[in-house]
């Protein structure tokens, strides 16, 4: 189990300030990197893989420096964004090539490994510049893990893959994750980031806006009321007695149900049931409407 | 080490750019042997074939196109990146990177130059040319393989060492021959096998201990450069 620790870090270039005093730590699990474009997130994570020094400011692994340590890379393993690889090596050579420089005892008993991880044993003696852009991702990742770091970054790893692919490899990180070791993606595909991890880092102008699970984020932006889709039984009557909570902001009437504005999450959740019960209304549905990444990545921005 | 050498070696050849490397040895080689059979005096083409072509271009050019090769072109494509995220020393990767490119370079010069030296005056001259195009090779090899790490246009830079620095320069204005390899390699071969067809303008000490400052010193900055590489931090 390793820990990515960035404390007070900060890079500029000239008088351009990129990442501006950032700490967070990764713990193991999956945890998604987010931030519109240009605000930092590459910046960050090649700091973390020791390819950038920061300005300012550790980045460090397990209490190692990352820069100008080649001794870390036995830890971590990393998928940069840009998609360059030896394309006259075949994939097997690419990543049995990579097992022998991170001196494995067995290199080809790891590459194969690695290569089935990622399905890719049937085009594993192509030569890699013959492949399409996903398969080539999806050598990089093989060559990335085939010495099971407990630390894997990855810039956009989707990037290039069909929806059969996206999947598989949403699977490979959830179960890397789930066995302890540490994973940081960035993507700018908040879907992706939704299905993948509740964990976040949202960067934003290079400042970390954010940190922790979408969800419990969302529930202390106090300043912006809760938007909640509500379905009863006789949902006019319970707008009526809904509009008497102290918690509650707004309720507006629609076709298939309420949409009640509640400016304290906790309060509303508590105060619904008991409202409903002394009305003698049935519940059918109580759906936080804007608890999805997509909400709050917006609120921050706006923020 | 040697999965690094394989690596840069099969990149190498697997290029175009490899094919650069045939044309200027075939004109030295093709040249010494039109000038040998129609018989011309060697002390009236050897200086300018010999020295003007093969010491002054293809020795360098192609020392030129392999040193800035084997590790310009994967910092360029970004290719680098595979090999920069292994437990590697820093050392090692650049000794291997040395490896390929001087033993690339020195066989690509040697050869042609030995065969140039064996026409032109015999064996002994064409082993002197070869011995000296060898430590020509490294040398040059260490500063082309530098210049890749130090500067994104080191094709630029090298030719403007080549072309200005030493064939410019060096012709006009004597102190610069100090930091001329090809000054150096002329020396030594002059100094191995003496024809009159060399004009060496250092002495043998001066020429032996500059090239292995260049060698020793390149390749020791080289792996200090590599070892704080930045990736251009492209923000997205």
């Amino acid at each position: 189990m390793s820990v990515v620790e960035l404390q007070n870090v900060s890079r500029w270039y000239g008088n351009v300030v990129a990442v501006n005093d950032i700490s967070m730590t990764l713990q193991p699990g999956v945890t998604g990197l987010l931030g519109p474009n240009g605000a930092g997130k590459t910046t960050v994570l090649h700091m973390m893989a020791g390819f950038l020094s920061p300005s300012r400011g550790t980045v460090t692994i397990d209490g190692s420096p990352t820069w100008r340590n080649p001794g870390i890379y036995r830890q971590l393993g990393l998928v940069a964004e840009k998609e360059a690889v030896h394309g006259f090596l075949t994939a097997r050579q690419f990543v049995v090539a990579c097992a022998k420089m991170q001196k494995l005892p067995d290199p080809a008993a790891a590459a194969q490994r690695a290569l089935e991880l990622v399905e890719m044993t049937s085009a594993q003696d192509r030569r890699i510049e013959t492949f399409s852009k996903g398969m080539r991702q999806r050598t990089r990742v093989a060559a990335a893990l085939v010495h099971e770091p407990q630390v894997l970054l990855l810039d956009e790893p989707f990037n290039g893959m069909d929806p059969r692919q996206r999947m598989h490899m949403m699977e490979l990180l959830h179960s890397l994750g789930d066995r302890g070791h540490t994973i940081l993606f960035s993507s700018h595909i908040l879907e992706e980031v939704e299905q993948l991890s509740g964990l976040v880092q949202v960067i934003v102008a290079g400042r970390l806006a954010a940190s922790g699970d979408y969800r419990r984020i969302r529930r202390l932006m106090t300043n912006r009321p809760h938007v909640f889709a509500v379905q009863s039984s006789d949902d006019r009557r319970l707008a009526v007695a809904l509009i008497g909570e102290k918690s509650v902001s707004g309720v507006e009437i629609e076709a298939g149900g309420l949409t009640v504005r509640a400016s304290d999450y906790g309060s509303f959740t508590r105060a619904l049931p008991r409202i409903a019960l002394g009305e003698g209304i049935r519940l059918r549905r109580l759906l936080p409407s804007d608890e999805s990444l997509e909400s709050v990545f917006s609120y921050l921005l706006e923020a | 080490m040697s999965t690094v050498a394989y690596i840069t070696a099969r990149g190498l050849f697997g290029r175009r750019r490899v094919l650069l490397l045939l044309p200027l040895p075939l004109l030295l080689v093709g040249l010494a042997l039109i000038c040998r059979a129609y018989d011309v005096d060697p002390t009236q083409w050897g200086q300018a074939v010999v020295q003007g072509l093969g010491l002054a271009v293809v020795l360098p050019v192609i020392s030129l196109i392999v040193g800035t090769g084997v590790l310009g072109s994967e910092v360029d494509d970004g290719t680098i990146v595979h090999i920069l995220t292994k437990p590697l020393p820093r050392r090692d990767i650049i000794l291997a990177k040395l490896l390929v490119a001087g033993g690339v370079s020195a066989v690509a010069a040697a050869v042609p130059l030995f065969i140039a030296g064996v026409l032109a005056d015999g064996v002994k001259f064409g082993v002197a040319l070869a011995v000296a195009a060898v430590a020509g090779a490294v040398a040059y090899s260490a500063l082309f393989l530098l210049l890749s790490l130090v500067t994104r246009r080191p094709v630029l830079l090298g030719l403007v060492y080549i072309l200005v620095w030493e064939g410019l320069l060096g012709r006009w204005v004597s102190g610069t021959r100090v930091l001329s390899i090809e000054q150096y390699v002329i020396t030594i071969a002059d100094r191995m096998a003496p024809t009159g067809m060399l004009d060496g303008k250092v002495s043998l000490p001066v020429a032996l201990v500059m090239a292995a400052i260049f060698a020793i010193g390149g390749t020791l900055f080289a792996i200090n450069r590599l070892g704080s590489f930045s990736v251009a931090g492209e923000t997205s």
